[in-house]
């Protein structure tokens, strides 16, 4: 039950003040994959704070979503080097094979997409993440054949309708 | 070796000494196997790699030390497994994929050196990290084989701050207490005061590695000079910087080395309490350095009393949330006290009054890593390496259209020719050079011509760039410097913070009008081009007034890459704006396609990958592309087997 979840999170951090935010904020995304409406107002009751305020901080930050991500979280990275080395191309190849824009999920809720500033792995640009797992030097043609992995890894896992 | 040790006898020295050289592979009991599992390796596929090691030795029944070990910073050359043998020298092997395992691991193990992706060789060490002779039997060198550090990637650099990056196992704070780890902050503990430690520094000449290279040893003065009980340090860990992964490297690779650094530094002005601000996109990164913090506390290396000092440190992490703007310290200060991550006015600066009110420093990771070997050595030893105004060594993350792609540490002074051409092996792909981007979003783009230019903070300043926190990406004619600044410019907007309206409003508006240059010219009415030509008249002043009253560094150095590439690429801008087109043939709506009719073999293979039905033609005849239809994504230029299909 998601509001027991919650609850558990805010036990550890019982007595915290206002610098705990940010960490309660990330571990609740890390359990659900998102931060609901409840979880927010929650948190902001447990910290004393309004939950304007919480939203207010929440939706400064890029790392934060307020939708539910799909079963796998597709990341694309814009950074320079990917850039130079042609991440537009790739997240386009992302765009045409899903039907969705960044910061959608699909109607099956297999895949979500996002765009990332910069992973860190420059020196293997261009780089896409799947649930956190990096791909390294991908071409567009390859993004298709990352996401037919993934399908299949889902259909064998039963989770395909 | 079982027990604790003691001084007393000599057979527990000597047992002392020999762990420690089995520690640092001066000696060993049987063979290792070492895999570079930092982040690249494993994008590279280096986890499968140490599956297939283990697998291996399982299978054939070998007894062998697998160990995990950071990146090394050959990126091009991932997944890095080194192998040595008892009594030989280290062998490093790259790229190793899963299926070249086997082979490898046979070839080594039965005393061979497979040539098969072979680096290099490690040199055994003369001394060791006392500075004595090693007491061990001097490892034997194989016959014919290069040293690594003669590779045309590694030879010309001076690596320091990555002197243990994939090399030693980050997870065992025993190797790097073997290799002299944590000498510096028992002998400062032990023998210098806090004044005396920022003394030293500031003999040295460190400079802040972040980018804005704000002399170390005097912020520290600051702070400690400041009265309060509570103080704390910072450690800038977030590397926000696109093109960036130096302080990712040197976490994942040698985090001991950063928590030595953070324990000198917060000693040095008196806070008992450190906060590592990281980024969130480096997990591989935040569960190394939480174990190292775990390891090192139980060492009695952090926390309470620590070696009997009197001096208390508690380390402690917090992960950023995905925002640039909390690389600059006032807003990665309000982050950490859970605010939005707005920049406020300075003075008063941090070292007075900072996180929670209290004095605090901010230091990047690497300014943090390079303290403890100035203490072990001296300041000296460190200015003797460099330029006049720029001490020691910097770091650079390489990537881009080069040959070979890394990390790459070199002494300040070394030209950019050097670094791209020498390290790097130049273009890729007999491409020619267009210019390297320095410095990140608020960096600039160095041309051929600057390519002699010194690393150091105020050479590059000189040509219309800045060292940044070391972020080097190298372009080739087919990157557009137009889209670049307009790339960067995109990224600034939407990482403003939105609190001063010269960067809020100022940054879409120069955003705008690079959009505005870049657009396509057939749907553009007469207003539009009118636009379009007083916006490009005003980008230059926009510029100016963006640089001199926004709040924060993000503003101030915003218009930075669109000034410097209109600098040095003025006439990439020019062909945008009079002639309509992109001469490096990148802004797809400036692209015209066609189809060369002698080219074309009629196999309609481009027809069928276009998405907007602009290409007309029957099989077995020359193909067609109505110009009107055509959206510019280049799918039909990709897919033709004939470069047939033309742009310009």
């Amino acid at each position: 039950m998601i509001a027991a979840d919650i609850e558990m999170i805010l036990q550890k951090h019982a007595g915290a003040r206002r610098d705990a935010l940010i960490p309660i904020l990330q571990e609740v995304q890390s359990s659900h994959g998102h931060l609901s409406r409840d979880a927010i107002i929650r948190v902001g009751r447990h910290l004393g704070l309004p939950a304007s305020k919480v939203y207010g901080v929440a939706t400064f930050y890029n790392q934060f979503r307020f939708r539910a991500p799909g079963k796998f979280h597709v990341q694309v990275c814009r950074g320079t080097a990917c850039h130079v080395k042609g991440s537009a191309r790739v997240l386009d190849a992302g765009v045409r094979a899903l039907g969705i824009k960044p910061g959608e999920t699909t109607r099956d809720g297999l895949f979500s997409l996002e765009v990332v500033a910069c992973l860190g792995a420059c020196g293997l640009a261009p780089v896409l993440a799947v649930n956190g797992e990096f791909h390294a030097g991908v071409s567009p043609d390859a993004v298709r054949r990352i996401l037919d992995g993934c399908r299949e890894k889902a259909e064998a896992d039963g989770q395909t309708r | 070796m079982d027990g604790p040790s003691c001084h007393e006898s000599d057979a527990c020295r000597l047992a002392t000494r020999e762990r420690a050289e089995h520690l640092r592979r001066e000696r060993l009991a049987r063979p290792a196997i070492f895999v570079g599992t930092g982040t690249c390796g494993l994008g590279a596929g280096a986890g499968r790699v140490l599956d297939a090691v283990r697998g291996w030795l399982v299978r054939e029944k070998v007894e062998a030390d697998v160990i995990e070990v950071g990146c090394v910073g050959l990126c091009t050359s991932e997944p890095l497994v080194d192998v040595q043998l008892p009594g030989r020298t280290r062998l490093a092997y790259g790229p190793v994929t899963e299926d070249k395992v086997g082979g490898l691991l046979a070839t080594a193990l039965a005393g061979t050196a497979a040539t098969d992706g072979l680096l290099g060789q490690y040199r055994p060490l003369a001394k060791n990290a006392e500075g004595a002779p090693s007491a061990a039997p001097p490892l034997e060198p194989w016959p014919g084989i290069a040293y690594l550090d003669e590779h045309p990637f590694l030879a010309p650099q001076t690596r320091r701050v990555l002197a243990n990056c994939g090399v030693i196992d980050p997870s065992n704070i025993d190797e790097y207490i073997a290799g002299g780890g944590y000498r510096a902050l028992a002998a400062a503990l032990r023998t210098h005061t806090p004044g005396e430690l920022c003394e030293l520094i500031e003999k040295s000449g460190l400079r802040g590695r972040g980018g804005g290279g704000f002399p170390t040893g005097r912020k520290w003065k600051f702070a400690l000079d400041a009265v309060n009980e509570q103080k704390y340090l910072i450690c800038n860990a977030d590397e926000g910087d696109p093109g960036a992964f130096m302080d990712r490297a040197v976490i994942e690779g040698d985090p001991h080395r950063l928590l030595e650094g953070i324990a000198l530094a917060a000693y040095a002005i008196g806070a008992s309490k450190a906060y590592v601000y990281i980024r969130a996109e480096y997990p591989l990164a935040i569960r190394r350095l939480a174990a190292a913090i775990g390891q090192a506390q139980a060492a009695g290396l952090l926390g309470g009393n620590i070696l009997d000092s009197g001096f208390n440190l508690q380390v402690a992490m917090k992960q950023g949330a995905g925002a640039f703007v909390c690389g600059e310290e006032t807003a990665l200060i309000a982050s950490i006290e859970g605010r939005r991550g707005m920049p406020r006015p300075r003075p008063p600066f941090p070292a007075v009054r900072g996180l929670f009110d209290k004095p605090t420093v901010i230091n990047n990771v690497e300014t943090l890593a390079n303290v403890p070997a100035i203490i072990r050595n001296g300041p000296q030893w460190f200015a003797a390496v460099g330029t006049p105004t720029a001490k020691g060594t910097k770091v650079f993350a390489l990537s881009g259209n080069v040959r070979r792609t890394g990390l790459v540490e070199v002494a300040m002074g070394t030209t950019l020719r050097k670094i791209v051409f020498d390290i790097g092996g130049g273009i890729a792909g007999g491409k020619g050079y267009k210019a390297v981007q320095i410095g990140g979003p608020s960096g600039g783009c160095i041309p051929a011509e600057h390519l002699d230019v010194q690393v150091d903070y105020e050479s590059l300043q000189a040509v219309g760039a800045m060292m940044g926190s070391g972020g080097l990406v190298v372009m080739d004619e087919t990157t557009c410097m137009v889209d670049v600044a307009k790339f960067f410019m995109d990224f600034i907007h939407r990482e403003s913070c939105g609190k001063c309206i010269p960067c809020r409003e100022g940054t879409r508006r120069m955003l705008e009008i690079l959009q505005c240059i870049t657009r396509g010219r057939k749907s553009e009415t007469g207003m539009e081009a009118l636009q379009r030509f007083q916006g490009v008249m005003y980008l230059a002043r926009l510029a100016e007034i963006i640089k001199d009253t926004s709040l924060c560094g993000l503003g101030q150095a915003a218009p930075n890459p669109v000034l410097s590439t209109l600098r040095h690429f003025r006439s990439e801008y020019e062909a945008h704006i009079y002639e309509r087109r992109c001469p490096a043939g990148v802004c797809r709506e400036l692209l015209s396609y066609r189809i060369d009719a002698d080219k074309c073999k009629g196999c309609t293979v481009c027809a069928s990958k276009c998405t907007a039905g602009a290409i007309m033609g029957a099989s077995k005849s020359p193909h067609y592309i109505i110009p009107d239809k055509c959206i510019g994504c280049g799918a039909c230029r990709e897919a033709c087997k004939f470069e047939a299909v033309q742009v310009a």
